[in-house]
């Protein structure tokens, strides 16, 4: 057993995802508390891995795991936790780390701690505090046991203390890909032809609160007037009132408009992910105790449909 | 085709969650259905009127009040619903994880589908880890599943509307983030027809002895400390109105 802490990065193109960086600099935190080294893993080729400030780097380059495999990468993970034996295993709560992480966890008996906004050593043991409950409740959680798997929330920590360009020891894949039971087949590109809300300056952004699609064209009046573009959470995007292209948060699009003006969204921890660095935020939920409302500029308890209707005759 | 669908009953967040000790105070929330589950039925749902075969939706009974979400179940198309009755409000998703599996492993399923994620998952969502102990594969963050013979074309999405088509061979487990279609609306009458005709089946929980072994154990629950809250705009919604096109006229933003 050592006291290491194993990072599992996250690529996709070529390029790591910013919560890559965030573990591996927390993970240096960690293992110079808990006396280890902190580990950068890579798995999958067409990547270029000493891009990382970890003590060390193993990169598991292999051309057939370039594209993300969730069959493969943990099977590949799993074998490496056997050889490597971490106090730690770290994984970014995110469209790729989610499924590898809790089956790891089922595999091994380590417990997980999903859902981390940080993580640090009390007493020689590792606390987690993690959202739970879309945002309502912060939990302090002790994971038990000779090895911690913690899963984290992208944004949690800063990039720059991850970056760097410690040189990756090669290693090869210990699965045969010929054996897996899920097979890539090929990558699917968003659909083109709308609006691309990444690139615009205001938003009036949907949740659940709208209710109903025969409700979204009143959105869409007020983003007129406004000149702006409606976009939504991802309750309205699932329940067909919006497409996908629309979607802003985890498994949306990331945005960082000038106005970002929200209705009827209460602000789970996924969409915050996509939405929080907007310049002005302004909320309209009729939840007053809505995890929006600690993250928005400016906040109003009232009806969305009343506050849009008011809006409009006085643009 | 075999289908079976895992769901999990949680605490709703749509209203205020009181703490009791160190953890949620189950006695005064009401238990929903996990959302996501609604797409995991609909897409069981869809695949049996594409191909034919058999939905079973199972969950665990935390508080005794499961079968109403299994009698929706039913109106929208289950053929079969089973609670495993644990009345433990407080059971992790390892434990449900464990129950779940324990119950699937004699059925047959040719796929098992679940809920990508809950509010709830504080240790992880329970798809990935009924696939590890039923040795299966998973495949989470799922918008659409084809059955083919006996393997499965499945979508899964990745951030910003980009995505992977995969194909993966029976059995598996699933992760649905959402149904290719919105879920179905099942009239309150049929639900209520299902409440009186229908037979749930019940099993009692058991395979958790070494799940309990290493728990994530809970030191603490509280509300967030709250850094940073937004100003907030007081008054009737015309006020509220007339005061948000000001600040965004002042900003050059109206």
């Amino acid at each position: 057993m050592s006291n290491d802490i194993l990072v599992i990065t996250e690529h996709m193109d070529g390029k790591f995802s910013d919560v890559s960086f965030e573990m591996v600099g927390k993970a240096k935190e960690l293992a110079s508390a808990l006396g280890g080294q902190a580990v950068a893993v890579v798995v999958g080729g067409g990547v270029s891995s000493n891009v990382f400030a970890s003590d060390s780097t193993i990169h598991i380059d292999d051309a057939a795991l370039s594209n993300f495999n969730p069959e493969a990468y943990g099977k590949v993970i799993e074998a490496l936790v056997k050889e490597k034996s971490p106090k730690v295993v770290m994984f970014g709560w995110t469209v790729t780390g989610m499924d590898v992480a809790a089956w790891l966890s089922a595999r091994t008996g380590a417990p997980l701690a999903a859902y981390a906004k940080d993580v640090r050593v009390e007493g020689g043991s590792l606390v987690v505090s993690s959202q739970a409950y879309g945002g309502k409740l912060m939990a302090e959680v002790a994971p038990e046991g000779d090895m911690a798997i913690v899963a984290c929330l992208a944004g949690s920590f800063p990039v720059e203390a991850g970056q760097g360009s410690t040189a990756g020891t090669t290693m090869a894949s210990p699965v045969d890909a010929g054996s897996l039971k899920v097979k890539f087949v090929e990558a699917i590109k968003p659909a083109g032809g709308d609006v691309d809300i990444t690139a615009q300056a205001k938003l009036v952004s949907i949740g659940r609160g709208i209710g109903g699609k025969e409700n979204v064209e009143l959105a869409e009046e007020l983003a007129k007037a406004l000149g702006a573009t409606v976009s939504a959470s991802r309750p309205v995007v699932d329940a067909g009132w919006l497409p996908r292209t629309r979607q802003v948060g985890k498994s949306g699009l990331k945005v960082k408009p000038k106005l970002y003006l929200m209705l009827g969204i209460s602000g789970a921890p996924e969409h915050l992910e996509g939405m929080k660095s907007a310049e002005l935020i302004i909320a309209v939920n009729t939840d007053k105790k809505a995890p929006i409302f600690n993250v928005a500029h400016y906040g109003a308890t009232a009806d969305l449909f009343e506050v849009a209707e008011a809006m409009l005759e006085l643009l | 085709m075999n289908i079976v669908v895992a769901i999990k009953h949680i605490p709703s967040i749509a209203d205020d969650l009181p703490v009791k000790g160190n953890n949620v105070d189950f006695d005064s929330v009401d238990f929903v259905l996990n959302e996501w589950d609604e797409h995991s039925i609909e897409q069981a749902v869809l695949i049996k009127e594409s191909v034919g075969g058999t939905v079973t939706v199972i969950g665990v009974d935390l508080i005794g009040e499961l079968d109403n979400a299994l009698h929706l179940a039913l109106a929208k198309g289950a053929d079969k619903v089973v609670k495993i009755t644990a009345d433990d409000p407080a059971a992790d998703s390892h434990m449900q994880a464990k129950w779940l599996s324990e119950a699937i492993k004699g059925m047959g399923a040719n796929m098992v589908f679940a809920g990508v994620q809950a509010s709830n998952d504080l240790d992880g969502q329970i798809g990935p880890m009924i696939a590890a102990y039923l040795d299966m594969p998973y495949i989470g963050g799922v918008s659409s599943v084809e059955a083919n013979g006996d393997s499965a074309t499945v979508n899964k999405e990745f951030a910003g509307g980009a995505g992977a088509k995969y194909a993966v061979s029976m059995p598996f487990v699933a992760g649905v983030q959402s149904a290719p279609k919105p879920p179905r609306y099942a009239p309150v009458s049929k639900v209520r027809q299902m409440a009186q005709s229908a037979t749930v089946e019940k099993v009692a929980p058991s395979g958790d002895a070494d799940v309990r072994e290493r728990p994530l154990r809970i030191l603490k629950m509280a509300p967030p400390v709250v850094t940073g809250h937004a100003e907030m705009i007081e008054g009737s919604s015309k006020e509220v109105a007339a005061k948000i096109v000001e600040l965004l006229k002042s900003k050059g933003l109206a």
